[in-house]
């Protein structure tokens, strides 16, 4: 079944993070507080511009999730990629790894 | 090399100080990110998908070891332990904290770099050739004027809120290595019959979601008169550039719009208040400015040919990567050496803070302590004497920088694409990886030949995927990635936009797709002489289409 979270770029450090249960801003998306329904969804909305507005994150916006086995995920790839990071074996000491998985 | 004078390093220092004031207040709350995110633009700061991004000008791709180890140290310390080469001869940092940055700043302005301008709607970085001051085939080094455009267009107040952004490319050769003719404005530099230098000038080429080839509107313009006559080019521009639709703000929509023996009159009209001006270049700073650029001297090293030939016997990797990245200089006795950034199956343009030291190390050893970055994601030693080669060759080997694919399949430019880029619809660097890993046999890759294969990851174009001979542009169709090959594109004196072949591929199914390219180029050449792009010219899409599509081809 498919929902909304939360999801954004913290201001200090730009990270991606995820809207909890907890009303915290956390880095694992699966913590993410899915809005299965309207009023859910309008809460969200309200806490992501609430924090724009005392500059804890920028860019705040609800995506699409499904719940699964794993946990959740992202209906986009460009949110599965910002959720698990880059596909890729971008560290210095990975560097000549194979490429990964296309699956992300 | 250039230094800093006094006024250069006032406002280097002075921006820094401004924006970490700027950042202080952001992270205070005081300001908006609204009101914010122009300022961090200005200063080369985005926001991409995982972290903030920040972009550093290299001045027309010329370094010096102290400054690559200065690009090491930030990548070190801030950063996860390397750094990206672009497209545009920069390079950028995919990790770094909002806070750190003004600290960054502090350490590039210690070694006479910033990030200004390296976004916004302003003239951003000139970029060159990347063999530039070493070239047998260069009229003059191209990058003294560069550097006048440099400081011309640093926080220009005129033009530093224009339509879009605006990008200038210099070369000094026929033979165009810096990609002039996809550039808002392109200079070729040139002599007259009377020995003199300046500047055919092209304007409004470019690529992104309307690739155009630039149009020539001045054969040969002096060169005391290039600030005078740019500086009508930008007035026009900025007047009559689109500002309703970003999607046509670009000069070469004005261009195109306009016609361009129009838009050239207009320009001359300008240019006829401006000529006898203040912008009027001064032959004397011409030649002070020339002379920090002054090539080293080197000094004869005749031993080098004989060593060279014997190293060249013992050891086929050697023998390979002489020939491929190796080139002649202007001196018999010295070679221009291109230090590939794409080991095979690796990242283009991607190096270590560990890299970049050695090849601080090795310039300093070995090039007269120049490096050059090129807009083909590799770096240079311009001046590097044959005779030391073979140490040379063996210091970068140890480090995994001694690919031998030079303008080979496996020479790959990528954008970073949706593993990092916000705006990016689809992967351009696993897309890459596949590829030259298919193609990573090394006889393989000089059986093929020359071939210049360039992808992005959205329509903006990042990784020049119209003008690469094999170009593949990734966009998102029904939520996937969906890859478009376009074939015949070429960057260089003569430029050509490529042409969609046909429907696009499933990522899974590209490397097959250039594989079928490959060899339908392969059995169809009069030989080894007829290069890709010649073949492609001389026989166009059929072959490949129908290779690629069979009798169904080409509907899309």
């Amino acid at each position: 079944m498919t929902g909304k979270i939360l999801t954004a770029n913290r201001l200090i450090d730009g990270v991606s993070v995820w809207f909890s249960a907890n009303s915290e801003w956390v880095e694992n998306i699966h913590e993410g507080f899915v809005a299965r329904h309207e009023e859910a969804v309008k809460a969200l909305e309200v806490a992501g511009a609430a924090a724009q507005a005392d500059n804890t994150v920028v860019d705040a916006n609800l995506i699409d999730v499904e719940e699964g086995e794993g946990g959740l995920r992202a209906i986009r790839l460009r949110e599965r990629i910002r959720a698990d990071g880059p596909t890729i074996a971008y560290l210095p000491n990975a560097k000549n790894a194979p490429s990964s998985s296309r699956a992300a | 090399m250039y230094r800093y004078d006094e006024f250069d390093r006032d406002f280097v220092s002075a921006r820094v100080a401004q924006f970490r004031d700027q950042v202080e207040r952001r992270l205070t709350g005081e300001i908006s990110e609204d009101a914010f995110k122009p300022l961090r633009l200005m200063n080369g700061v985005y926001l991409q998908l995982h972290a903030y991004m920040l972009r550093v000008a290299i001045p027309y791709g010329t370094l010096s070891s102290r400054q690559m180890r200065m690009l090491a140290h930030i990548g070190r310390k801030y950063d996860r332990g390397y750094g990206h080469f672009t497209t545009r001869q920069n390079i950028q940092y995919n990790w770094p904290k909002l806070g750190d940055i003004p600290g960054i700043l502090d350490d590039l302005a210690s070694v006479e770099m910033h990030a200004i301008q390296t976004s916004g709607n302003c003239i951003r970085n000139v970029t060159a050739d990347h063999f530039a001051g070493a070239a047998a085939d260069e009229v003059a080094d191209p990058r003294p004027y560069a550097e006048i455009l440099r400081q011309w267009s640093s926080l220009h107040p005129e033009f530093s809120f224009l339509p879009r952004k605006f990008k200038i490319a210099v070369t000094a050769a026929e033979n165009d290595r810096a990609a002039i003719q996809v550039h808002d404005i392109g200079l070729q530099l040139k002599r007259n019959d009377d020995g003199e230098i300046g500047f055919a000038v092209y304007i409004g080429g470019g690529q992104g979601r309307t690739p155009m080839i630039a149009k020539k509107i001045k054969d040969f313009l002096p060169e005391a008169d290039l600030l005078s006559y740019i500086t009508a080019i930008m007035r026009v521009y900025n007047l009559h550039g689109r500002r309703d639709n970003k999607y046509k703000a670009r000069i070469k929509i004005l261009v195109h719009e306009t016609g361009t023996e129009e838009l050239a009159a207009q320009i001359e009209a300008e240019w006829a208040h401006l000529r006898e001006g203040e912008l009027k270049l001064p032959d004397a700073d011409i030649a002070r400015i020339t002379d920090y650029f002054a090539p080293p001297e080197l000094p004869a090293r005749a031993e080098g040919w004989a060593e060279l030939a014997a190293w060249k016997k013992s050891d086929s990797g050697f023998a390979s990567w002489v020939n491929r990245n190796v080139r002649p200089h202007r001196h018999p006795d010295y070679g221009m050496v291109t230090i590939s950034l794409k080991p095979i199956g690796g990242i283009p343009g991607d190096a270590s803070s560990d890299q970049m030291d050695v090849i601080a190390d090795l310039a300093e050893q070995y090039g007269f302590d120049e490096i050059r970055v090129t807009h083909e994601q590799n770096l240079v030693l311009p001046h590097v004497a044959l005779a030391d080669l073979e140490p040379l060759y063996r210091a970068l080997q140890a480090e995994g920088l001694a690919t031998a694919n030079s303008g080979l399949v496996t020479d790959i430019i990528a954008c970073p694409g949706l593993d990092y880029c916000a705006l990016a619809n689809a992967r351009s660097i696993p897309v890459a990886q596949e590829i030259s890993e298919r193609f990573g046999d090394q006889a393989r890759q000089e059986e093929i030949g020359d071939l210049k294969i360039k992808i992005s990851g959205c329509i903006n174009a990042c990784g020049h995927h119209h003008v690469g001979h094999i170009g593949i542009l990734g966009v998102e169709k029904k939520g996937a990635e969906l890859y478009q090959i376009t074939l015949g594109g070429s960057g260089d004196e003569n430029t050509s936009i490529g042409e969609i072949v046909g429907r696009g591929f499933e990522p899974e199914k590209v490397t097959d797709a250039i594989e079928t390219i490959v060899s339908t180029y392969l059995s169809g050449r009069t030989g080894t002489g007829e290069t890709f792009i010649d073949y492609y010219r001389r026989v166009g899409a059929a072959p490949f289409k129908q290779a690629l599509y069979g009798d169904t081809a080409a509907a899309a």
